[in-house]
């Protein structure tokens, strides 16, 4: 199913504008992640997709063709997959999951037959009779999905869904999504904070920032071209270069980088896996803290800039601590972007 | 003073009380109440005495019904408040837990005002509506006094209910009235049976209220007080209060598993 | 269908807000008013309290004097041992502090039968007003009790109390420096709960007061039962102008106290 945002805004009632009028397409199986810091307006408009909230005026969502904006959320037929789950505590697995089902009013033979397919596809047989409260958050993650997809959606919106896990068990259940997903073949809105869990799982990335889109693109062109400062900063966590830029060239306290695009009022930033350590660099800068993280180092550096500069250095050998450095940074990697607009 | 020695302390005033005006005095009366000529038999002749049978009877009917009605009442109108804000919210919730401070006495005295010979009803409709001294008119003032504290945790357990789970449920299609069956009632339930308990336990030990209300009805405070004071059958008494104390202590101990929150029979 | 689904639940609340609130309303009118049964028409009076003040006003001191020393009492009592069942939770704190509520669960009445068959030949103590105060003491221990070991329970006390010794504190010291303040709010939260239930008693001190000593809620029962309707609304009109600000003081500290066990 394609999906049409326009003009979608939300002014809350104590007069918070929460959402910024957004326009928005999502192609006919394509995954969507609103990727942002908490209360940039993501869980906002995924609330407005589902109907839980009513945008303000002049709206409008649209799906395939069909205008759906004043209609109730259990006549819109999405799925959703809350950040709690929200699974009926009073019903075992295969009841929760049979719950839309049981509201279509299809026959008893139907529903147990769907249950059935959707446990199976999830992967849940061995607890399709257990009781919710004796399932682990993991397995409840997979329940609230199968829930959510049985009575067959027209689109899948899921909120924050993996957040309430643990550390280890979400990198896990990011990759067992992401194929879930695409074997159901479901359009599918994904709302995150996490950048790793957008880029794992998305096929395209809206990057939100106070209640607007702040750039949508693919995962590999929002780390590549960042649209602005706060983009590249959230994904891929660019650090700013803190210089001042004249007949461009960017002067740090450590030296010169030449820039041929940059020009004053724009800001420069670059993540920490571009920066090397060259005898040749035009900058100079003294080691502060290695830190020893497996695949690489991670170094602080002072002396390049007023602030602390951190990188990362591959090998099986690191300066030390104290150790004079010079280091250079590749033109392709330095990001230049317009400044900031104050919020 | 080492760190023992201060416990001891701390708790030696409390035993001391504990021990004589709540534990020795409840022995006593138990072993009060086998001091007749029936002896431990007392408690048989209360299921063989009509007199007391009915008003155990009656007692109870009383507390079930009244039971009943604060749950429907309170659940509806907490669900309610829960659910919606609105300009006067805050002054219904004020009215609705107002009598929460009030004894059985004067909730008696509510239902007088009510339903006795001066009262609005026969005042309104004037061709003998006194209700205040009838059955009703215990019924209508044990849920006087039941529907602010059954209010109160419906609304405590009703706030603590994801809202997730009932845009859960719509997401799913679920009209309103199977988001109410399907999701808010079992969610609700253990605060429900909890409520239900205490009021049932209040109902049956409610005292002020009956002294007021039910001169003319048999209900077991009022047949407990009357027995003491009037026949002076001491070991009757007791053994009635016995019962009572037993049946009301087992039913806030169910209260207490479901809800774990402090409770309080009384009025 | 859908109509009435919608306005049921509003129409049962304020079905039940009428049921709980005219009563109120009319026994405040019938405190006030020269003759009740010929309306407000006859006019607005103070005569009924006035009465009521020459009657009964004792019976208000006496209940007063009866909460304030119920709260001493309760607090000497409850505060340590809430604390030791809070620094010491097994299973013997928790049958002690199942064992103390039983007054809540126990109707009042079988306690005063107790009460009464136990002390009530001995004739110093049946025949004053501690004897009353027993009654409303066990009744009230429970709340300040809870109240107190809600707020202990959630904060991390033994931590807080092995700062203080490795300080060089003392226990009483620590009860003191350390136990006491932080268990305010619930210590408030209990007093007022105990005023509250003390001046509101009825159940036990019925039983328990003699002739000579009448509380406001006996006062109440003897009013409904003997006076004129003006004078018993009155006097109940009095009641509620002490009992509603308890109640509402009462209601703020234990939401005061709850953020903090949240």
């Amino acid at each position: 199913m394609t999906l049409t945002l326009g003009n979608i805004a939300k002014t809350f009632p104590c007069g918070t504008r929460a959402l910024r009028p957004t326009d928005l397409e999502i192609e006919q199986g394509e995954i969507l992640s609103l990727l942002g810091p908490s209360g940039c307006g993501k869980s906002t408009l995924l609330r407005i997709i589902a109907g839980l909230e009513t945008p303000d005026p002049g709206a409008s969502i649209v799906f395939d063709g069909e205008d759906v904006t004043h209609q109730s959320v259990d006549r819109r037929k999405i799925g959703m997959v809350f950040q709690s789950y929200a699974l009926f505590p009073n019903m075992s697995v295969r009841g929760n999951i049979g719950y839309g089902l049981k509201m279509q009013k299809l026959p008893r033979a139907e529903i147990a037959a769907r249950v059935e397919e959707v446990i199976e596809l999830c992967r849940l047989e061995p607890y399709a009779d257990r009781a919710i409260t004796a399932l682990s958050g993991g397995q409840r993650q997979r329940v609230a999905l199968a829930r959510a997809m049985a009575p067959r959606p027209r689109v899948l919106l899921l909120d924050e869904p993996l957040s309430a896990l643990d550390a280890a068990l979400r990198g896990q259940l990011r990759d067992e999504l992401a194929l879930l997903l695409r074997e159901f073949g479901i359009t599918a809105i994904f709302v995150t904070h996490d950048q790793d869990e957008a880029m794992a799982i998305a096929d395209r990335v809206a990057v939100m920032s106070q209640g607007e889109v702040a750039q949508i693109g693919t995962p590999e062109a929002l780390y590549r071209n960042p649209a602005t400062g706060f983009v590249a900063r959230f994904v891929g966590d660019a650090m700013p270069l803190e210089g001042h830029i004249e007949r461009e060239t960017l002067h740090l306290q450590g030296g010169m980088l030449g820039l041929p695009r940059a020009s004053d009022g724009q800001q420069v930033l670059v993540r920490a896996e571009d920066i090397r350590i060259d005898p040749q660099g035009p900058i100079a800068a003294r080691v502060e803290t290695v830190t020893f993280l497996g695949t690489h180092y991670r170094i602080a550096l002072s002396g390049a800039m007023t602030g602390p500069l951190f990188m990362l250095h591959a090998g099986f050998s690191a300066p030390k601590p104290g150790d004079k450095v010079r280091i250079s940074i590749p033109p392709e990697a330095l990001l230049v972007l317009p400044l900031d607009t104050a919020a | 003073m080492s760190q023992r020695h201060f416990i001891f302390l701390c708790l030696l005033p409390l035993v001391i009380f504990t021990l004589a005006f709540l534990a020795i005095p409840l022995a006593r009366l138990i072993l009060a109440s086998g001091e007749s000529e029936a002896g431990w038999a007392i408690y048989l002749q209360i299921l063989q005495t009509p007199r007391y049978l009915s008003t155990l009877v009656q007692t109870v009917v009383v507390s079930i019904a009244v039971t009943v009605a604060a749950l429907a009442i309170s659940t509806t109108a907490g669900l309610y408040l829960v659910r919606n804000r609105f300009v006067g919210r805050n002054t219904l919730l004020s009215i609705l837990t107002l009598p929460l401070a009030f004894p059985g006495v004067v909730v008696g005295f509510m239902i007088i005002l009510l339903g006795g010979r001066q009262g609005l009803v026969n005042q309104l409709l004037p061709g003998y509506w006194v209700f205040a001294y009838s059955i009703f008119g215990l019924f209508l003032g044990y849920l006087y006094f039941s529907i602010p504290r059954v209010l109160l945790t419906v609304m405590a357990a009703a706030e603590k209910i994801d809202p997730a789970l009932e845009e859960a449920a719509r997401t799913l299609g679920a009209p309103p009235w199977r988001i109410v069956t399907d999701v808010l009632l079992p969610a609700l339930a253990p605060a429900l049976i909890a409520a239900g308990a205490i009021a049932f336990a209040t109902a049956m030990g409610a005292f002020g209220t009956a002294f007021t209300l039910a001169t003319d009805i048999d209900v077991l405070p009022m047949v407990i007080y009357t027995e003491f004071t009037l026949s002076a059958n001491i070991a009757m008494a007791s053994a009635l209060s016995v019962v009572l104390g037993v049946v009301t202590w087992a039913m806030l101990l169910i209260a207490r598993s479901f809800s774990g929150g402090a409770v309080a029979a009384g009025g | 269908m859908r109509h009435v689904t919608r306005h049921l639940p509003l129409a049962v609340t304020l079905l039940a807000c009428a049921f709980l609130l005219i009563p109120i309303i009319q026994s405040i009118l019938a405190g006030l008013t020269v003759n009740y049964f010929r309306g407000l028409s006859s006019g607005l009076t103070l005569k009924w309290i006035g009465q009521v003040w020459e009657l009964y006003s004792d019976s208000i001191f006496l209940s007063i004097g009866l909460a304030m020393a119920c709260l001493a009492v309760t607090l000497v009592l409850g505060v340590p041992a809430a604390y030791v069942l809070a620094r010491n939770p097994g299973r013997t704190s928790r049958v002690l502090e199942e064992f103390i509520s039983l007054p809540l669960a126990i109707p009042g009445l079988a306690l005063a039968l107790a009460l009464l068959q136990l002390y009530g030949t001995v004739q110093g103590f049946r025949t004053s007003w501690t004897f009353i105060l027993v009654g409303h003491v066990l009744y009230t221990l429970p709340f300040m009790v809870r109240s107190v070991l809600s707020v202990l329970a959630a904060i991390d006390l033994k931590t807080l109390e092995e700062g203080a010794a490795s300080l060089g504190a003392s226990p009483v010291r620590r009860f003191i420096d350390i136990v006491v303040p932080n268990a305010m709010p619930g210590i408030l939260a209990g007093a007022l709960t105990v005023v509250t239930l003390s001046i509101g008693e009825f159940n036990l001190t019925w039983m328990l007061h003699t002739p000579y000593l009448k509380t406001l809620p006996v006062g109440l029962a003897d009013s409904y039962a003997s006076m004129r309707l003006e004078v018993a609304s009155a006097y109940t009109l009095v009641f509620f102008v002490m009992i509603v600000p308890l109640l509402m003081a009462m209601q703020w500290a234990s939401a005061r106290a709850q953020r903090i066990t949240q």
